[in-house]
């Protein structure tokens, strides 16, 4: 423990590079996925296409994706930042489809009953419908996104991930473990937000319990990107 | 586009493919690290899931051991376990089992949980006991959810199993982790290239298997993949 607080400022600047490296990709993996979401669940027949590539993108081990970018970007941050924002794109995508076709069929006719056109249908009707489906995809993107920073470690961007391979040289427990929990706490940190931030974006859920949670499972039960570790 | 031509100009060097050392062994090396991996999880998550949606009791302990779950550092874990035991060449077991049990867990438990409870109320009317509604209702019904839980989890350990070359044992992840050693992009390319065909592979299995094993009535709603 007090390994802990002599090195409190050392910890501070690590967790900030961690959730720097971690949210910066879920950004920008929530500003591709959107677009892209919209398009494939207007035009559907681009959806299974499109999900093929975002599947075969989830299964790139992490590690090998750090190494071979290394030759294009070199050894600097944005190395790390692609292949996160990569499996962001790959778990929110499909989260962004689910969530608009969860929009009610008379929900949708009543909007064009109204006198709704497509653009105003979609911002005011459709996304605010599949936002709590976003975000459960999300919170599944930030945090896994979290925990995978560490493996930049390997190429020596790592966040919190420093660390592990500090710790495993002066085979000292104690930097190990601090390192795994302050990305727990990181995460779970970053999870609350988001669930806060449902709350705050869909009032209309939090009385009588909406009952859009099944998409919302199936958006959860995709998992994280698998790409996991190296 | 170089990086397929390294990774090309690497796979097909014949002196790749045999020994020790060559694609074959190290392939059959990932296998195995992934499948004892998937069995301990599985025999873990799967029954702990189906029972807890069963009984729908602890759903909220479930999903919150599956958050931490997912946010444990893979790498992280393998180092502390590569510590504590001094360097067990069997470290690599943990974190793969970790990162496997999440998925698996929630899975079976949402899909034993959603099935349709006039489902249940018709196969309890029939004279089925709790036990047969779960066996013979319950779980052909959540089967494709058990299966997609089951592929999800089996294509993260097959991408992950490569940190076990990091702790100095085989597996795909020797050509990734020794190609970054000696600055070796070929390697390291075509150690990728194999890692994810071989996911692909799991990808495919998972969907025949689940031509095999979902009930026909079932499939036209199962259309996930």
């Amino acid at each position: 423990m007090s390994w802990v607080f002599a090195n409190i400022s050392m910890l501070a600047h690590l967790t900030g590079q961690n959730a720097y490296l971690a949210l910066v990709p879920v950004l920008i993996g929530l500003v591709i996925s959107v677009p892209l979401g919209i398009v494939c669940a207007r035009w559907s027949w681009l959806y299974s296409p499109v999900l093929s590539i975002t599947s075969v993108l989830y299964a790139l081990p992490a590690l090998a994706l750090f190494v071979v970018l290394i030759a294009y970007t070199g050894l600097t941050d944005t190395t790390v930042m692609i292949p996160l924002t990569v499996y962001t794109l790959a778990v929110l995508f499909p989260s962004v489809v689910d969530g608009l076709r969860s929009v009610p069929e008379p929900v949708r006719q009543a909007a064009v009953a109204m006198g709704f056109g497509t653009w105003r249908r979609l911002a005011f009707v459709e996304l605010p419908i599949a936002t709590p489906v976003v975000i459960a995809g999300l919170r599944i993107a930030t945090v896994s996104s979290i925990s995978l920073v560490s493996v930049g470690e390997l190429i020596g961007i790592g966040g919190l991930g420093y660390l592990f391979e500090d710790g495993q040289q002066r085979d000292f427990t104690t930097e190990i473990v601090t390192g795994i929990v302050l990305i727990i706490v990181l995460a779970l940190v970053a999870d609350t937000v988001l669930v806060l931030a449902r709350r705050w974006l869909t009032p209309w859920q939090r009385g009588a319990g909406g009952d859009s949670r099944l998409p919302i499972l199936r958006a959860t039960l995709r998992g994280r990107p698998g790409a996991g570790l190296t | 586009m170089s990086f397929f031509t390294f990774a090309w100009q690497w796979l097909t060097l014949a002196s790749h493919w045999h020994g020790s050392a060559g694609v074959p062994a190290r392939l059959i090396e990932h296998i195995e690290y992934t499948a004892i991996a998937m069995v301990i999880a599985a025999v873990i998550a799967l029954p702990a899931g189906v029972a807890i949606g069963h009984t729908s009791r602890g759903g909220f302990a479930i999903i919150s051991l599956a958050n931490i779950g997912r946010s444990l550092p893979t790498l992280g874990l393998l180092i502390l376990v590569f510590v504590l035991t001094s360097g067990a060449s069997w470290a690599w077991l943990i974190p793969l089992v970790a990162l496997a049990i999440p998925p698996i867990l929630v899975n079976s438990y949402e899909g034993v949980l959603g099935v349709d409870a006039d489902l249940k109320d018709a196969a309890a009317g029939m004279g089925m006991t709790s036990r047969q509604v779960l066996f013979r209702v319950e779980v052909p019904v959540a089967l494709p959810l058990i299966l997609l839980g089951l592929r999800t989890a089996t294509i993260q350990v097959v991408a992950t199993a490569t940190i076990a070359a990091y702790i100095g044992i085989g597996g795909l992840g020797r050509y990734i982790i020794d190609g970054l050693a000696v600055n070796n992009y070929g390697e390291v390319a075509g150690g990728a290239v194999l890692v994810v065909l071989l996911a692909l592979l799991v990808q495919f299995a998972f969907v025949g298997l689940a031509r095999l094993v979902v009930p026909a009535g079932l499939r036209k709603q199962a259309q996930q993949s």
